[in-house]
């Protein structure tokens, strides 16, 4: 806990994220200039689905980057409610855009995906709608966090609502699954290719690494400047 | 290449429209932020 | 105990008041509903196929409509301030104020419902289970909305706000309340639909009313 606790405080973690941020950048650029080589020209087609399998490469770590990005906003909205860590809602501010992006990026090649797949733009697949949801909750909780004249508010009731989010979205999750089987016939493919080959989970788990970066440099950059917008309008108040 | 080339294409161009264009919209926040803290003579104490 | 029961009496006799308030909402659940058979056509075989979701979506918005004003008239007037001062706890009267909404919204809609059903051709088991699967759904209806306008209380554009905020996490509920008239349709029984609204109401029961408490000191400071 000590390592967070040094982290908690804006001024040295400013410090921190300016000494590593260029550093992070430039390895995450490198890292997602490797991986689209790969998904492109050593990933091999698959067996059922073809070329449109090189979609998954970035469709599927946008999905699982999008969950990690809520649970981290529970995370940080439970810092801030219960120990009351000033960075934990600057970071919240932060993070929660990062989130909704991959979440979109995550429903837009899924969309992509499935007009080659089954003919349509869009299917209310199970996954798909669950991740349209989670993306109603991320605007809701960008929203509420902007909502109010007085920032520390809005921070504070986005936290609350990222706490009963991430407990509902097992429920949420499990309820669209269910609807799905009642009203979808089952031979629909998933989206998440079945069979994971050795040439094709090379490349995937790169891009998802290269992805995970590309995350933490966004959230560490827009942390930055949200300690910064804070202290603007606190002088700002002060004045 | 394969005759689901748009559709492969077009999947990573959204996706680097979207995440390239948060990176950018990032960076240009957080220069923007600076200079303001800056204008205003803030930016000495750290 | 005697706490919760003078807030819950008198927020009733606060709303009773003003029966036109309760009026609205219903007026509104009707004239929506009407809605869908206007924009779709009267073809009554795809009437009886909707009128579950239909009815429910309805009976979700019209729940929606009266959120807005339920802690924002003791947040105005100061009475929030008074219930934060109070000796019981503050989710007890989190829990009053979302029992009296479901008292006057909730309740209402559950028995109009099926009488509406009957315009969508829903034959008598489905009436019977559209009005017992409102019944136990809307109370969670109810205690999502009231922590959606608990943190939305003096917000900018709370009405829209408390809507993006609640509507998401009220699909569970509309998934198997709805899901619920379809699977008496295919000839299956109700009681998974009916056990799964009623758990899904003691999970709002034991999360939001510490939330809603939370929010409302927030509001309070």
């Amino acid at each position: 806990m000590a390592d967070l606790h040094f982290l908690a405080n804006p001024a040295r973690f400013r410090r921190f994220s300016q000494r590593v941020l260029p550093g992070l950048g430039f390895a995450t650029a490198l890292m997602l200039a490797v991986g689209f080589y790969m998904a492109f020209f050593v990933a091999p087609q698959d067996y059922q689905q073809g070329d449109t399998v090189r979609i998954m490469f970035v469709h599927v770590p946008s999905a699982w980057l999008s969950m990690a990005g809520y649970a981290l906003l529970a995370a940080l909205g439970a810092s801030l409610l219960v120990w009351r860590h000033p960075l934990a809602a600057l970071m919240a501010r932060a993070a929660a855009p990062v989130g909704a992006s991959f979440a979109a990026v995550c429903l837009l090649t899924g969309s992509l995906w499935g007009r080659p797949m089954w003919g349509t733009y869009w299917v209310w697949d199970a996954r798909l709608t669950s991740m349209l949801l989670l993306f109603f909750l991320y605007l809701g909780h960008i929203a509420l966090s902007r909502a109010y004249d007085s920032p520390e508010r809005g921070d504070r009731a986005a936290a609350i609502l990222a706490l009963i989010g991430v407990i509902n979205l097992p429920i949420i999750k499990f309820s669209v699954d269910w609807w799905n089987t009642l009203h979808q016939p089952a031979s629909i493919t998933r989206l998440d290719a079945p069979a994971i080959h050795t040439s094709i989970l090379v490349p995937l788990l790169w891009m998802a690494v290269s992805l995970l970066l590309l995350f933490v440099f966004l959230v560490l950059l827009r942390t930055e400047t949200e300690i910064d917008r804070r202290r603007l309008e606190n002088a700002e108040a002060a004045a | 290449m394969s005759p689901h080339a748009t559709y492969i294409l077009a999947a990573y161009v959204v996706a680097a429209a979207i995440l390239g264009g948060l990176v950018i919209a990032s960076l240009s926040a957080r220069n923007r932020v600076r200079r303001e803290l800056a204008a205003r003579g803030l930016d000495k104490r750290r | 105990m005697s706490g919760f029961t003078a807030l819950l009496t008198r927020d009733l006799r606060l709303v009773l008041r003003r029966p036109g308030d309760v009026g609205v909402v219903l007026a509104f659940f009707v004239v929506a509903t009407v809605l869908f058979p206007l924009g779709i056509g009267p073809e009554t075989n795809l009437l009886a196929r909707i009128a579950a979701g239909v009815l429910w979506c309805a009976a979700l918005f019209a729940a929606l409509l009266s959120l807005e004003r339920l802690f924002a008239a003791d947040y105005e007037d100061g009475t929030l301030d008074l219930l934060l001062l109070a000796p019981w706890p503050l989710e007890l009267a989190a829990l009053a104020k979302c029992l009296a909404h479901w008292i006057v919204t909730g309740l209402p809609l559950s028995l109009l419902a099926p009488v509406l059903g009957i315009a969508f051709g829903l034959d008598g088991p489905s009436l019977l289970a559209l009005g017992a699967t409102l019944l136990v759904g809307t109370p969670t209806l109810s205690l999502i909305g009231g922590l959606a306008a608990a943190l939305t209380l003096g917000a900018r554009k709370s009405g829209a706000l408390l809507a993006l905020l609640a509507l998401p996490l009220c699909v569970p509920t509309l998934i198997f309340g709805a899901g619920a008239i379809e699977a008496l349709a295919a000839g299956e029984g109700i009681v998974t639909h009916v056990a799964i609204l009623a758990a899904l109401a003691l999970v709002a029961l034991a999360t939001t009313p510490w939330a809603i408490a939370a929010a409302l000191r927030q509001a309070g400071e």
